[in-house]
């Protein structure tokens, strides 16, 4: 488990997150949402260290992250796999070379067992036959899925996932949300994931973090936020008057007003009964 | 920023670079693979610029002897010294800085850019130590290599451009470039050459490492280093010149 304590972050005297605190259990796909500029990704890096919070807390399963020793955050780092925004594959080397690159780096394993467990974790993000491929002959998917297999290959205890959506399509978005949230259950991870895609956080938000103007504004799961009263959290979530009715429907049909609104394809016959 | 910022941010990334190594294998072979860039990568056009170099050295130095006092070996003897003092160490960095520098800003600036030195970071691994002293360590091993074979084919091209023009015998040649040598001047080029070894790897390693911004502050980067590093290349030459040279 994750857990950060009143974690807050200044640049240069602007104050960029506020005493956030946040349980980011294991097991779980735990979302960070909000806004462009809302503070989620400073949030992010300040817990995988790559910021400095000016106070608070991160603890990995009980141990302070903001007060170890290089050492000891090496040993931290070693189990946490990161997929990044921009993927981040190194341009140089091929797909294969990619993913082995952390067992070159930590392990003294043989290249046998190199690239049994390259392969291994390719089939695993549903990847075959592009072991020689380098990263700009690859779409923004696989992308993807190549960094995820380099962020999962070391086993890690910790994922975490800036904007895994951002570029892709719809479809290609939803294979991605699925494969993250069967690796996390399967390795039993604790998984926290940066986004403002909504399909997403209905999805995969197992817990749900929404961030406003560097303030932990609401938390709770993805059950929960269809329901919420929040309304800076409605403003965000249900931007459209399209997302807006489809909330009001939901609503409607816990209230036992109407029934059986089940997808979207349901709310558009019922929007739409002629259509 | 200030230029005392800078200055300070530069020295703090040359401290970090000296840290244990995760995997020495890794790191060995990542020396190899910058020792092969940055000394094969400019072979080419260290080779080209020095024997342009010193032919051009002879058919000017012979151009301002017009005294029939003076004997023709004084040609090669002058040709000798400067490439080696000047020629060979000073301008082919010059040159390197341009090739060598630019492209470590812009590699490290992509991977800035692009994450990539946030991934290494993410999976332990010292980024300082990883990327920038293996470039150095390649550089000091290299510059040097490259700066001997200049000396040598700046010679040879002055040696060829003065017998191909008939300005010179190649015997007269040979006699005057043994005339008052002095072993030290190649120790002093190569003294020079491990400086700006040092000065053209770790100034645009720095520029790239720290880029902030896109491909625009990329491009700025690489240019800025390639000119903060000609000028600190030529105050070193100054500096190393009045020191060592001044009897």
């Amino acid at each position: 488990m994750i857990e950060v304590k009143n974690i807050q972050k200044k640049f240069a005297e602007k104050t960029i997150i506020q005493d956030v605190s946040a349980q980011f259990k294991t097991g779980q796909c735990n979302l960070i949402i909000g806004a462009s500029g809302s503070g989620k990704t400073v949030l992010m890096k300040c817990i995988v260290g790559l910021f400095h919070p000016d106070s608070g807390e991160v603890l990995y399963d009980g141990a302070d992250f903001t007060k170890m020793e290089h050492d000891e955050k090496t040993e931290i780092r070693k189990q946490i796999g990161m997929l990044f925004q921009g993927s981040a594959l190194f341009d140089s080397l091929n797909v294969e070379q990619n993913i082995m690159f952390p067992l070159n780096m930590f392990t003294d394993w043989n290249l046998k067992k190199k690239i049994d467990r390259v392969n291994e974790v390719l089939a695993r993000v549903n990847l075959t036959g592009v072991n020689r491929k380098f990263p700009a002959e690859l779409s923004g998917g696989m992308k993807k899925r190549v960094a995820l297999a380099r962020a999962i290959v070391l086993n890690p205890k910790y994922l975490f996932c800036d904007e895994p959506n951002s570029g892709l399509d719809p479809q290609t978005s939803l294979v991605i949300d699925k494969l993250i949230k069967e690796i996390t259950t399967e390795y039993n991870i604790t998984t926290v994931i940066n986004t403002h895609d909504m399909n997403s956080v209905m999805e995969i938000g197992n817990y749900i973090l929404y961030m406003y103007q560097g303030v932990k504004e609401w938390e709770g799961s993805n059950k929960e936020i269809i329901f919420s009263k929040n309304k800076k959290l409605n403003d965000f979530i249900f931007a459209s008057e399209f997302l807006q009715d489809a909330k009001d429907m939901r609503m409607l049909e816990q209230a036992g007003k109407i029934s059986n609104v089940r997808n979207m394809d349901d709310l558009l016959s019922k929007e739409n009964p002629h259509s | 920023m200030t230029i005392f910022t800078e200055i300070g941010r530069y020295l703090l990334m040359i401290k970090g670079m000296f840290s244990r190594p995760e995997n020495k294998k890794m790191y060995w072979r990542e020396l190899m693979h910058q020792c092969v860039e940055i000394g094969f990568g400019s072979l080419g056009i260290v080779a080209i610029i020095s024997v342009f170099i010193g032919a051009v050295s002879t058919i000017q130095t012979a151009y301002q002897l017009v005294s029939p006092l003076i004997p023709k070996s004084t040609i090669s003897q002058i040709v000798r010294d400067t490439v080696i003092l000047e020629f060979a160490p000073t301008l082919v960095c010059i040159v390197l800085a341009g090739v060598v520098g630019s492209r470590i800003a812009s590699e490290l600036g992509n991977m800035r850019v692009s994450e990539q030195i946030d991934a290494l970071e993410i999976m332990g691994i010292k980024t300082k130590t990883f990327l920038i002293l293996p470039k150095i360590v390649a550089a000091l091993l290299m510059i040097p290599l490259l700066v001997s074979i200049a000396m040598v084919l700046g010679i040879w091209g002055g040696r060829l451009a003065g017998v191909s023009s008939g300005i010179i015998s190649g015997q007269e040649f040979d006699s005057g470039l043994k005339l008052a040598f002095d072993a030290f001047n190649v120790k002093f080029a190569l003294i020079k050459g491990y400086v700006f070894a040092f000065i053209i790897s770790s100034i645009p390693a720095y520029y790239g490492y720290y880029v902030k911004g896109g491909a625009l502050e990329i491009g700025r980067a690489s240019t800025k280093a390639v000119v903060v590093s000609c000028i600190m290349l030529l105050f070193a030459d100054y500096i190393l010149s009045a020191l060592l040279l001044n009897k």
